[in-house]
This record gives C-alpha cells, sequence and structure tokens, in this order.
C-alpha cells in the first residue's frame, strides 16, 4: 500500500464521478444513477481495502508517525509576508483509529442512500452530481489532518445539502434548508475564529528547521510547538483558551446536534428526501462528535478535563430531553429524528467520561447509530412513498398489510431501543459503563439510564401505534417491500446483528487510538494546564 | 526724439494682438474671425523679429517669422475651407449661431 | 462422559432453539409445516438436556463447570462470556425445557389454524433460546442480555394477536415495565463492574469475600444487592412492578403457562439465588418484604377476580412473592424448590385452564364456565391435582415446598423478631387455598353458566392431555423426596441443593448467619445452621398450621361457592369497599395511569411544546429580530448612507446647472475664457 493515494482517491472519486455525470446527458438518468452506484461501491471497496491493510496497533491521534496511508504534500505557500513568516498549507490526508470506523461509516451509508435515491425523478442530474459532492466533503473531513483542509471539507458539505434539502425536500423545504445552512454555518465562523487563533499561537518546525506558523492538527496536539505569547497559547497567563474551547465545541455541538442547538435537525429531517435524511442522520451528525475528538480534546485536553462534567451534563440532557420530546411526536420522522437527539447524547456522555471504556463505547454509538438510524428514515420512507402521508395516528395495523416490512422494523426499533444481540446495546452498554466508571460523571450516569426506559417506551408507542391493531382500511392497498429496499435493508440489518454479536470488529479498529487519546489528555492536561481567563 | 526701441516694437504688436483679439472675439462673421486671426499671427511676427533684432539671436526671429507666415497662409487656406463647410451646412458663417460644442 | 462434553452439550442445548427460531421465522413464509422442525429442535433439545442433567447429577453432583470466552478486550476492559453448571442449572435446564416441550405440544392443538401458526413456534423458540441463555450463564452481563431477549420474546408473545389493541398494550406494558426494573439492575451491574472490572459472578464474590467493598462501602453493597433485586422485581412481576403480569394474559394461554407462569417470571427468583450470596442483611429485609407484601396483595386481588387466566396471574404474582420472600429469609433451598414445584403445577393449571377455554371456544370469564367437570374428566382431575399443589395439601410437591417457606418465615421470625413476613405468609396460604378452590369450583362444579358453549365442549385431544397428566404427575412428592411430608430428607435438597455461603461481611449479616455462633458452626454451611436448627424446630407447627388454613380455606371454598352456605352477594355487599378495593387491584393500575403515565405523557408534551415554542422560539425569534433589525438597517441605509450619496450628486446637479451657463458652445466666449484664465495666471504666478 506504500505510497498509493488511497485517501485521495477514496476522497475525490466521487468528484470524479460528478464530472462524469455532468458530460452524461440529462436524459440518461438511468447512466446518472449506475454511475453513482458504482462510485460508491468502488469506496466501499476502497474502504475495505484499507482497513484490510490497516494497522490495528498503530494509534496516531498526537503521534505523527503512526498514522495511515499518509499523503501529505504543501498545498499553498506564499512565502515571506512581513511579520506573518510563510504561510503554508498542507494537504495532509491521514487516518488512524478515530477515522477508520468513519470512513467505512461513511462508504457503507452513501451506498445505501444511493439505493434509495433510485426514486427521486426530479432533475436527478443535479441530484446526483450534489449528492457526488457532498460525498467527497464527508469523506474529506474525515481524513483531514490539516485544520485547513478539514476546514475546507467541512464548507464544502455544507452546499450541496443546502440544494439537496431546498430543491429535493418537502412543503417546507426552503426554511430547513435556509435554518440548515445558518445554523451550520454560525457554527463554522466559530470554528473559523478558533482555527486562526490556533494559527497564531503554534508554529511548527519544517525538514529545514524553519518555524512556521501551522493549521497542522498533529503539530498544534504538542505543547513544545506554542509560542509564549500566543493567544492560545497554553503557557500565555492571558490565555483564551476556555473561550476558544467553548466557540469550537460549540461550533461541533450544532453538527452533533447538541441540546440547546437541536432544533434544525427535526426540520431539516422531516423535510429532506429519504436519502439525504440518511445521510444526515447516518453520517453528518457525526462529524460533531468526530470534530471534537480530533481536534478539541487532544488540542485543548486541559479544557477538556475541566469542562468534562459540562459535556457529560449535555449529553444528559440530549438523552433525556430528546426522548421526551420523541415521546410527543406525532409525525414518524420527527420522531426518529428526535430519536437520534436522544442517542447522540449517549455518544456524549461517553466522551465526556474520558475513559477507554467510555470513548471506546461512544465511538461504537457513533457507528451503530449512524446505521441504525439510517435503517430507521429508510423504513420512514418505505411508508412513505406508499402512503404520502407520515402521522403516526394516521395508520394502525400495518402488520397485517405488510409483514416482512414489520419484520425489519422490529429489528431496527429494537435495536434502537438498545437490545441485546443487536448493536446498538453494546455500545450504550459501553457508554454507560465508562461514564458510570468515571467518578466525575457518575451521578449524570445514574440519570442518564433513565433513557433506556424512555427509548423504549417512545419506540414500542410508535410501534403499536402504526403496525399494530385493526388494519385502517385506507391502507388495504400497501405493497410489501419491493428488491430495491430489500437491497437496502437487509445489509444493514445484517451490520446491525454482525456487530451485536461480534462488537470487537469495529471496537479493535479504534482500541489503540481510544487508549492513546485517554492517555494523552490525562497525562498532558496537567502539562497543559496554566490558567485560563 | 528717442530711437525706435523693442518697446516700441512689442507696443505696436500689442496693439496688433489686441486688435486681433477683439476681432476675434467680438466679429460675427468667421471670415473676419479668420482676419483677426491673421492680425495675432501678425503681431506675434512682429514680437519675433523684434527679439530677434535687439537680442542677441542672429536671423532666428525672421526665420521664424517666415515659418509663421507660411503657416499662416496653410491655416488660411484650411480655415477658409472648413468656413465653407460651415457654410455648407449652416448656411450662414455666423458664430453665435454654430453653438454645436455646447452639446 | 467428561466436563468438556458436558459444557458443548450445553452449549448444543442453548443454541439448539436459537437455530430453530432463526430457521422458522425466516422460512415460516414459505413453508408451511415449518413449525415441525421446531418441535423437532425443542424435541432434541429436551433429550439433551435429561442426558446433561443425570450426568451432572451423578458424576458431577458436587463439581461446578463452567467455559468462558472473551467477547470484548480493549485496554485494562476484558468482558467475558461464559456458562457455568451446577446442579441448580442442570435443574432449571430441565425444568424450562420440558415445560417449553410440553406448551409446544400443547400449542399444536391449542393454535391450530392461527395465521401465524409458524411465526407462534419461533417465537416460542426464540424465547427458550433467552431464557436457557439465563440459566446457563456465568456472569451478570450475559444475564443482562438475555434478560432483555426473554422481555423481548415475552413482548413479542403477549402481543402476538396484536390486531387487539389490549393484546398490543398488554405487550408494551409488560416490556416497559420490565425496563424500570433492568434499569435498577443495570445500574447494580455497573456499581459491581466499576469496582471489580468483571461481571463473573464468582469473581465478583470472591473479592467481596477478601472484604473488597464496591466504593469502600457497605452502603453501597447492599444498594448493589437492592438495584439488582429491582431486576426481579420486574421480571417477576414483584409489587410495585408487578402490573405487567396480569395483562399478560392476553397472549395465548400456552405462552402464559410457559412464560408468564412457569419460567420466564422465576428468572428474577433465579436472579436472587445467584445474587444471594452478596445480599446484605438490609438487601434481604426489602427482598423479604417486597416479596411477602407482593404475595398478600396479589392473594387478595385474586379472590375476587371473574377471568379465569386472571385468577392464575394473580395466584402467580402471590407464588413469586413466596419465593421471593424465601430468599430475603435465607430459606435459599425452598427458594429454588418451590421455583421448581410451582413451575410443575403452574404450568399444569394454565394449560388446564387452555384446555378448558380451548372446549368452551375462547370463553374465560367465569359466570360463562361451570360444571365442565364431567365434560371434560382429564382436565378436571389435572387441575384438582395441582390446585391441591398449589393450596399446599400433603402428597403433592406444593405442600412440601410452601410448607419449607413457611417453616422459614417462622425461624425468621423468632430469629429477627420481623413476625409480619410469617403473618403475611401464612395469610396468603389461606387465601390461596381458598380463591384456588373457588376458582376451581365455579370452573368445573355446578351448573354451566353458558349452556349452549357447554354442549359443544369436548375433552381436549391427547396432544393437550398429555401435557396435563405429565405435570400433573410432576406436582406430586415422591419425584423429589421418599417421604411425604419432609423434602429435606429428599435427593432434591439434601443431595442437589444446599445452601451457598454468604460473602458479605460479618458486620452486614443477619445474626443468625454470623459465623461467631462456634458452637453451631457446621464446616460446610457455615452461616445456616442456627438457622436450620431454629428451621428444624418449628417445622412442625408450621406444618399443622399451614394444613389447617389450607383446609379452612378450602372449607370455605366451597361453603361459599359449592354448596352456597353462605350468601357471597350478602358477605360482598356488608363489606363493598373492601370487595371493591380487590376487584380493582387496589387500584394500583388507575394510580399508575394518572400519575407515572399520565405524568410522563404529560411532561413528554411540555418538554415538546418547550422545545417547539421556547428552544426553536428562540432561534426563529433570533432570526426575526435579525430580519427587523435588517429593515431598520435598510432604512439607514436608503435614507442616510445612500441619501449622503445622492446628496453629492443633487449638489454636483446644482452646481453643474450653474457652470453650464458659462459653456456656450462659442468658440469666441472660450477664447474669452482663455484669455482671462492666461491673464489670471500671469498675475498670480508673475515672476518676480
Amino acid at each position: 500500500m506504500e505510497g498509493f493515494p488511497i485517501l485521495s482517491l477514496i476522497t475525490f472519486l466521487p468528484i470524479v464521478g460528478m464530472l462524469i455525470i455532468l458530460f452524461l446527458p440529462k436524459e440518461q438518468q438511468q447512466a446518472i444513477r449506475l454511475t453513482t452506484l458504482l462510485i460508491t461501491f468502488i469506496q466501499i471497496v476502497l474502504s475495505v481495502i484499507m482497513l484490510m491493510n490497516f494497522d490495528y496497533k498503530a494509534s496516531g491521534i498526537f503521534d505523527n508517525s503512526t498514522f495511515q496511508f499518509v499523503e501529505k504534500f504543501r498545498w499553498i505557500e506564499i512565502p515571506g509576508i512581513s511579520w506573518l513568516g510563510t504561510v503554508k498549507v498542507d494537504y495532509f490526508l491521514g487516518i488512524d483509529g478515530l477515522s477508520m470506523p468513519m470512513v467505512l461509516l461513511t462508504s457503507i451509508v452513501t451506498f445505501i442512500a444511493t439505493l434509495s435515491s433510485w426514486n427521486i425523478t426530479k432533475a436527478v442530474k443535479g441530484y446526483f452530481s450534489l449528492f457526488l459532492l457532498l460525498n467527497t466533503g464527508m469523506m474529506g473531513v474525515f481524513v483531514a489532518l490539516d485544520f485547513f483542509l478539514f476546514y475546507v471539507f467541512w464548507e464544502i458539505m455544507l452546499l450541496p445539502m443546502y440544494f439537496l434539502i431546498g430543491i429535493w425536500g418537502g412543503p417546507r423545504k426552503e426554511y430547513a434548508a435556509i435554518k440548515f445552512f445558518l445554523y451550520t454555518l454560525l457554527g463554522s465562523i466559530f470554528m473559523l475564529l478558533v482555527m486562526i487563533g490556533l494559527y497564531f499561537s503554534a508554529k511548527e518546525t519544517l525538514p529545514d528547521g524553519a518555524r512556521v506558523f501551522t493549521f497542522n492538527l498533529i503539530e498544534l496536539t504538542n505543547i513544545a510547538n506554542y509560542s509564549a505569547d500566543g493567544i492560545l497559547a497554553p503557557m500565555n497567563p492571558n490565555n483564551w483558551r476556555l473561550v476558544a474551547y467553548i466557540a469550537l465545541f460549540i461550533g461541533f455541538a450544532i453538527k452533533v446536534p447538541m441540546f440547546p442547538f437541536h432544533t434544525w435537525l427535526p426540520d431539516a429531517h422531516v423535510e429532506a428526501p429519504t436519502p439525504i435524511s440518511v445521510i444526515l442522520a447516518g453520517v453528518l451528525l457525526k462529524l460533531g462528535t468526530y470534530g471534537m475528538l480530533r481536534i478539541s480534546f487532544p488540542i485543548f485536553p486541559d479544557i477538556t478535563l475541566q469542562l468534562a462534567w459540562y459535556i457529560g451534563l449535555f449529553g444528559m440532557i440530549n438523552i433525556i430531553y430528546g426522548a421526551f420530546c420523541a415521546l410527543a411526536q406525532k409525525d414518524f420522522k420527527k420522531m426518529i429524528a428526535y430519536s437520534s437527539v436522544s442517542h447522540m447524547g449517549y455518544v456524549l456522555l461517553g466522551i465526556a467520561s474520558l475513559s477507554t471504556t467510555g470513548i471506546n463505547g461512544a465511538i461504537l454509538q457513533m457507528f451503530n447509530h449512524g446505521t441504525i438510524t439510517a435503517m430507521l428514515f429508510l423504513i420512514v420512507g418505505v411508508l412513505y412513498d406508499r402512503s404520502h402521508t407520515r402521522g403516526i395516528d394516521d395508520f394502525g395495523g400495518i402488520a397485517i398489510q405488510m409483514p416482512i416490512y414489520t419484520g425489519f422494523v422490529t429489528v431496527a426499533f429494537f435495536a434502537a431501543i438498545g437490545l441485546p444481540g443487536l448493536s446498538g446495546f453494546i455500545s450504550e452498554a459501553l457508554v454507560f459503563v465508562g461514564s458510570f466508571g468515571s467518578e466525575n460523571i457518575r451521578i449524570l450516569a445514574m440519570v442518564s439510564t433513565l433513557g433506556i426506559l424512555l427509548g423504549a417506551a417512545y419506540m414500542l408507542w410508535t410501534l403499536q401505534r402504526i403496525f399494530f391493531g385493526e388494519l385502517n382500511q385506507k391502507w388495504n392497498e400497501l405493497k410489501d417491500l419491493d428488491w430495491r429496499e430489500y437491497s437496502m435493508l437487509i445489509p444493514l440489518t445484517l451490520i446491525i446483528l454482525f456487530l451485536g454479536i461480534y462488537p470487537s470488529a469495529i471496537l479493535d479498529i479504534m482500541n489503540s487510538s481510544v487508549k492513546s487519546l485517554v492517555d494523552f489528555i490525562i497525562t498532558n492536561a496537567n502539562n497543559f494546564y496554566i490558567t485560563s481567563l | 526724439m528717442a530711437q525706435v526701441g523693442l518697446n516700441h516694437f512689442l507696443i505696436v504688436s500689442a496693439l496688433l494682438f489686441s486688435f486681433g483679439l477683439f476681432a476675434v472675439v467680438t466679429r460675427k462673421n468667421a471670415v473676419m474671425v479668420l482676419m483677426g486671426i491673421e492680425l495675432i499671427l501678425n503681431a506675434s511676427n512682429i514680437n519675433f523679429i523684434a527679439f530677434s533684432k535687439f537680442g542677441n539671436f542672429a536671423i532666428d526671429g525672421q526665420v521664424i517669422a517666415l515659418f509663421v507666415i507660411v503657416l499662416a497662409a496653410a491655416e488660411a487656406a484650411i480655415a477658409l475651407a472648413i468656413v465653407l463647410n460651415i457654410y455648407k451646412v449652416f448656411s450662414n458663417v455666423n458664430v453665435d449661431e454654430i453653438d454645436n460644442l455646447k452639446e | 462422559m467428561t466436563e468438556t462434553i458436558l459444557i458443548n452439550i450445553a452449549l448444543v442445548i442453548l443454541f439448539l432453539p436459537l437455530l430453530g427460531f432463526a430457521a422458522t421465522i425466516n422460512l415460516g413464509a414459505k413453508i408451511k409445516k415449518m413449525y415441525y422442525f421446531e418441535i423437532f429442535i425443542i424435541t432434541a433439545t429436551l433429550i439433551l438436556t435429561i442426558i446433561a442433567a443425570f450426568f451432572k447429577l451423578s458424576d458431577f453432583v458436587n463439581t461446578q463447570i463452567g467455559s468462558s470466552f472473551t467477547w470484548i478486550a480493549f485496554d485494562t476492559v476484558k468482558i467475558d462470556l461464559g456458562i457455568k453448571i451446577d446442579n441448580i442449572t442442570v435443574i432449571m435446564l430441565f425444568v424450562v425445557n420440558l415445560i417449553s416441550f410440553l406448551v409446544h405440544l400443547f400449542s399444536l392443538e391449542y393454535m391450530k389454524g392461527d395465521k401465524r401458526f409458524n411465526r407462534y413456534f419461533a417465537y416460542l423458540g426464540i424465547f427458550t433460546f433467552s431464557m436457557l441463555g439465563i440459566v446457563l450463564t456465568d456472569n451478570l452481563l450475559m444475564m443482562y442480555i438475555f434478560w432483555e431477549l426473554v422481555g423481548l420474546s415475552s413482548y413479542l408473545l403477549i402481543g402476538f394477536w396484536f390486531e387487539k389493541k389490549s393484546a398490543s398494550d398488554a405487550g408494551k406494558k409488560a416490556f416497559l415495565t420490565n425496563r424500570i426494573g433492568d434499569i435498577g439492575m443495570f445500574l447494580g451491574i455497573l456499581i459491581l463492574f466499576a469496582n471489580y472490572n468483571t461481571f463473573n459472578f464468582d469473581v465478583i464474590y470472591s473479592q467481596i469475600n477478601l472484604g473488597i467493598l464496591p466504593f469502600d462501602s457497605t452502603v453501597w453493597l447492599t444498594a448493589a444487592g437492592i438495584l439488582l433485586f429491582m431486576g426481579a422485581v420486574g421480571k417477576s412481576a414483584q409489587f410495585p412492578l408487578h402490573v405487567w403480569l396480569p395483562d399478560a394474559m392476553e397472549g395465548p394461554t400456552p405462552v402464559s403457562a410457559l412464560i408468564h407462569a412457569a419460567t420466564m417470571v422465576a428468572a428474577g427468583v433465579y436472579l436472587c439465588l445467584r445474587l444471594f450470596v452478596m445480599l446484605t442483611s438490609d438487601a434481604m429485609l426489602v427482598i423479604a418484604v417486597v416479596g411477602a407484601f407482593t404475595s398478600f396483595l396479589a392473594a387478595t386481588i385474586a379472590l375476587t377476580q371473574t377471568d379465569i387466566k386472571r385468577v392464575l396471574a394473580y395466584s402467580t404474582v402471590s407464588q413469586l412473592g413466596y419465593m421471593i420472600m424465601s430468599i430475603g429469609i435465607g430459606a435459599y433451598a425452598f427458594a429454588f424448590f418451590h421455583l421448581v414445584t410451582h413451575a410443575f403445577f403452574k404450568a399444569c393449571l394454565f394449560l388446564g385452564s387452555g384446555s378448558v377455554i380451548h372446549a368452551m371456544h375462547h370463553s374465560q370469564e367465569l359466570e360463562d364456565l361451570g360444571g365442565l367437570r364431567k365434560k371434560m374428566p382429564v382436565t378436571y382431575l389435572t387441575f384438582l391435582i395441582s390446585t391441591l399443589a398449589i393450596s399446599g395439601i400433603p402428597l403433592t410437591s406444593g405442600f412440601l415446598s410452601k410448607d419449607g417457606i413457611l417453616a422459614g418465615t417462622l425461624a425468621f421470625g423468632e430469629l429477627t423478631g420481623h413476625w409480619l413476613i410469617p403473618i403475611l405468609g401464612f395469610t396468603v396460604a389461606l387465601l390461596t387455598a381458598f380463591y384456588m378452590f373457588r376458582l376451581l369450583i365455579l370452573t368445573f362444579h355446578g351448573k354451566p353458566g353458558n349452556q349452549e358453549k357447554y354442549n359443544h365442549a369436548h375433552e381436549s385431544k391427547w396432544v393437550m392431555a398429555f401435557p396435563l397428566v405429565l405435570l400433573s404427575m410432576l406436582s406430586i412428592f415422591i419425584f423429589y423426596t421418599p417421604n411425604p411430608i419432609s423434602a429435606e430428607s429428599g435427593w432434591f435438597l439434601d443431595k442437589w441443593i444446599s445452601t451457598p455461603e454468604t460473602v458479605v461481611p460479618e458486620s452486614t449479616r443477619f445474626e443468625f448467619m454470623k459465623s461467631s455462633d462456634s458452637e453451631l458452626v457446621d464446616a460446610n454451611f457455615v452461616h445456616s445452621k442456627l438457622y436450620e436448627e431454629t428451621m428444624h424446630h418449628v417445622h412442625y407447627p408450621a406444618m399443622i398450621l399451614s394444613v389447617l388454613l389450607g383446609g379452612i380455606g378450602i372449607l370455605f371454598a366451597f361453603l361459599f361457592y359449592q354448596w352456597k352456605k353462605i350468601n357471597v352477594d350478602k358477605l360482598t355487599n356488608s363489606i363493598r369497599p373492601l370487595y371493591n378495593l380487590s376487584k380493582n387491584k387496589w387500584y394500583l393500575d388507575e394510580i399508575y395511569n394518572a400519575t407515572f403515565i399520565n405524568g410522563t405523557l404529560a411532561l413528554s408534551k411540555i418538554i415538546s411544546w418547550f422545545d417547539q415554542y421556547i428552544v426553536d422560539g428562540i432561534v426563529n425569534g433570533t432570526a426575526k429580530i435579525t430580519k427587523i433589525y435588517s429593515t431598520y438597517i435598510k432604512w439607514i441605509d436608503t435614507y442616510i448612507v445612500d441619501g449622503l450619496v445622492n446628496l453629492t450628486a443633487i449638489l454636483s446637479g446644482i452646481i453643474g446647472l450653474a457652470l453650464r451657463k458659462l459653456q456656450t458652445g462659442k468658440v469666441q466666449t472660450y477664447i474669452v475664457y482663455v484669455i482671462l484664465s492666461l491673464l489670471i495666471l500671469l498675475i498670480v504666478f508673475k515672476p518676480v
């Protein structure tokens, strides 16, 4: 694998696909779809190849030498602008145990979402072009190791998402799209500020010995690289690290989405077309927590330790608040959207524990939530395609009419409830074990267990209202699943089952990274810690 | 009676220039305006020759004066041609009527 | 037969039903006769179980066999899954598989014609798998995993006829109520794992035995015990979480027999048995009180219920209360003994009621029944034997186990002064005999309630009758002990089941469990010697009392319902408030509905409102304010910023207008200007 730019390939392949699609005549809808499907399938193949060549022992996180599939080139270089010195940005890609599962998840979810896009008939060419652009953005964020590059990919995602919701969405699509766009952009601004602050606080040493300001995420984790008067330098007694951390955290929290920044999510989900909901829930939400683990935690270990309790608190609020909101929803899709809020709370709770168990659980939960919620949104889509309504109370007795569909629904719902044997259980359990084991947030973990009950309550209640009871005669024409829907639901079901029985498949990938992250935070928090604001 | 000096020439030239200028500014007929210009040119010729005579310039002044006369002739030819064309367009040569530059 | 073979057999026993489930659920839609595969699987499982149990109880009676593997490992965390086979395990395996097998048989006839026949058997398969998992596990995590899985299968089976709203409601209620208990259990597991970094029972107990306490405090040890017990409260339907079990009767009757009478609900008791050694005296007292109160509560409710299955359901709750209480008072062996005997006779009672319901075309109200004795002699006879057993009449298995528990309560009262527990225990014995015979009389004796249905009623076919006969046979003392009045000399209690030694610190044991009573120390059973002595001491009084009370109960049942010497209606009227309390199940459902359920729903509405109008309102409000702000900015922009620009333009226009007068277009004027300017310049810049 040495020297083969597999990360660039997996990231920019969709752009190539987009160009191909742009040259296809727009009447060739089937060709456009197949191109996209092929591209996403190649991505899966590439990520599997990566997984097979992945060194499970290499930790990454803060250690330059243990990142894998690294590609590093000078991208932008402007020599000697007065006091700024040389401005340089690297094209720096690489993965470790944190990003590998996410790359895997992204390729799987986009493939499934492509299948689910099959019945998009409006402006097919534009849709799939934007879809592929979005794909590049997501992949890029997970593989970028330069803050600047990270930011660029982060912003690249926004644009296609805006149009995908705004053009192919439901009745209130404009509102939802603008809300999504502005909200996320707000987060980006915070991120941009912190990025610039970090840039002017630390310098890296180039091979030729020159000291230049840097966006390199790995170099930024090293305390030795900070200059004493940098605004975000830990040794500066008047530093702004706490403020910067909170700003950065809000930037990520909006994506998670964390209470109280979550309200864009239900609107975006409800209005977005099914495949976009799948991507949104399956991948985009993970970017927030991934960003925290990749950027906030290693670069600000001192503040992380200081604020862990609050992160846990917001996790707890997310879990319970999201569950209560889900319980009150009358719209099937909105219910699932709020369940996402609740489930992402477990991720926050897990990472707040700052223990290997908790963070392993959290990342596993990110993966599992990606697959389970993707499945849930597909399920909503299946029903919506047939009935053109999403009101939970409009249905009843669907289990009689669509028994196989109901079987899949049951699996997905129980996976979301956290039934053992399905993947959701083990990640939630690890999160609880980790957060309970961490004295700091033990009480929060105890309160959060209420989420287990509430989760079951809203899921089962919905299951009952839609699927059980006498068949509502309005729906006695509904057909059971077709081949395309099978092809989406069966792989996800298998993943959910497989990871429920053998979670180590994912856990082993990230073990060493998580361990080194936790060790890094604990040992460095005190080195880093002087006084902040 | 004092000898005729530079000042006398300059006074004559100034008078001639003033008459020429007066003609240029006040006459309505384009031909009269041209004649005024001729006067101004001649005023300058007198100056050239006077300075040449009283200054240390050999016959430079006279040569330039000759140039001016030739140029004046050429200019007059062109100017009269223009005047004729103006007449063709405006049917008169009254410069007060020809204020197209205003636009 | 070696240990390895035994372990392998146990694993096969565990996974066969899963195979049955997977095959039947996936192929059931295509292959009509798929349920035969499930029947075959359960038969094979039963045969293997008998083999395993036989060898365990003969060859390895005093050894504990186990095996485990590492499931998840990272950093310092290592999560092992494994199985543990001791005597309790194999007996439970046998009970579960036997009853499961019989229920499979029974269902063949009972469920005939159901449109989801295959699926029903598949569900039975996954239930059996999950239940066996609980029985075999050697660690808390796996216990929890299978605990949830039985919850799932229970949910699926209760709501099997999901077209009925009451059925799907009941399924949901069962799952959610159980989840409340599970949260407690989960927290208990978390406490133990946080301290011992393992889920394994034996490792945890050996650590406690070494004096390593959770968070260095006996309070946490007690808390862990009580929290884990909460799991049992949910699963074994103890007060205050018992409300789901009677509703669970919405499921098919054979399911009620298997899951909601004999096996799954006993899982809570089984859990407590596993936890027994780590329970502190405080935790045990809580358990005893909860058990005693539950058994009393359920018995009082059972008195007035009119649905044959509901009476049985409440009697199940009541009997489970007995078992739980029995653990709380330290009568470990009798708790398990009662679990086993109860499993058989209660399964028999439920299947008997199923037989009746089947014969009466799904009529299960007592007023429709009556007089079936002649029509259904086999059902009647087996039902009678089981009823005698549950009432604690000598020569039955129930007599032996119940008697042991009651003696235990007396001993407990004597040793600790908690006399309330024996009082409740004996009261329940009286009530049980009464309501069970009421049920028997109203169903089989007297006149038919619904003549038309009665005329069509007939004895069930052999596939339904055979399980009844077998189960009622197992309610006879001879299978457990040769001595019909004392179980302790029998193989069951003497050889197979012995009370394990508690591991909690001395200071948190009951007085009678302390090892400092040196003169009574027994090499094997340090703690329970004094207790056993006392139990022997009170054995005969307890037996006499319990038989007496049982007899009185039966007598009154006959007086009320058979001979009608006492007018029921009159009596009912005279104690109307009490009657209503019992009839309405102490209004607990209503109370829960009004408080917890409606409270939660109301809270969810409030929070959702808060979300929509406050949180999102702030977001939209911000947008609105920005918009309003921007209109002001627009005004400023139009009239002030742009105004200045326009003003400049207007001014230059005015000036231009003024100046344009100078521009006449006449060359002569321009020449004048030129000359004048030249003059001005000459004057201004005149050479010095």
